[in-house]
């Protein structure tokens, strides 16, 4: 039975994480580079412009989702299964959402990168 | 990219990947939070070592939102895949731990897909007035 709660917190933590993160993405690229941001305007420039952005807000929503879920899982499983198991189901969903919501341009060797990265991860929890 | 950039998306990984591993530590004190009982995990909070995890992980969300800002999330993401490659080195050569040949595997495919990307361009190209309010001032 644990097993299944593990799983169904790696579930929880996989779209949380997703879609915190890319929530956030939405909301920094509306933003812009901070870098930039900051070099003209100085630090609390950047601070305003992020801490008046309600998608962040939605974001720190979501990931706080996705850190309860981790404790959970935490509690029930290992580390080396919980957080490798979790971050390749996330770099796949990532991608798809990356792609199909954000719009972002997945050439050939992001795609790669990808897979290679999640199966990867998905190696180092045997 | 610039240097200071690629010590962004540096510091993205090791605050994940640090934070994941002291509230880890965190949670075997705390143990099994039983499913009926699902609010005993606010109970984590009064432990020194979730309490550092919970640091660490801030410090990480504010290196993304950073690192969000000047690149693609399909870029972000397995670029900071290195850091499960330093804490399975850090648990080779710091902690004697054995690695199997499977883990071995896995730290060569994140080495060649961090490699891969990385040497990538970092954002995709969007006419400035569609999507960001200034203007992207560098490509890779």
């Amino acid at each position: 039975m644990r097993t299944f709660h593990t799983w169904m917190a790696i579930a929880l933590i996989t779209c949380a994480s997703t879609v915190g993160e890319v929530t956030l993405a939405h909301a920094m690229q509306r933003i812009g580079d901070l870098g930039a941001l900051r070099a003209r305007s100085g630090l609390w420039a950047c601070v305003r412009r992020v801490a008046t952005n309600g998608r962040v807000y939605l974001a720190v929503g979501f990931m706080t989702v996705g850190f309860f879920s981790l404790l959970l899982g935490l509690s029930w499983a290992d580390l080396s299964l919980v957080g490798p198991a979790a971050a390749a189901l996330t770099f796949i969903t990532n991608a798809f959402a990356a792609k199909y919501i954000l719009r972002e341009h997945l050439d050939r060797r992001r795609w790669i990168a990808s897979i290679f990265v999640a199966t990867g991860v998905a190696l180092l929890t045997l | 990219m610039t240097l200071r950039k690629y010590l962004i998306l540096l510091a993205v990984a090791l605050f994940a990947s640090i934070g994941d591993n002291l509230l880890s530590r965190g949670m075997k004190d705390i143990g099994a939070v039983r499913f009926d009982h699902l609010q005993s995990v606010f109970l984590a909070f009064a432990n020194p070592w979730v309490i550092c995890g919970v640091v660490f992980l801030l410090c990480f969300f504010a290196c993304m939102s950073s690192a969000l800002s000047w690149a693609d999330l399909s870029y972000v993401l397995p670029a900071t895949g290195i850091g499960y490659v330093v804490m399975a080195l850090g648990a080779r050569f710091f902690l004697h731990e054995h690695i199997s040949p499977a883990r071995w595997s896995g730290i060569v495919l994140i080495t060649i897909g961090v490699g891969f990307v990385a040497g990538g361009p970092f954002l995709t190209e969007r006419p400035y007035h569609a999507r960001r309010k200034e203007p992207v001032e560098e490509r890779a």
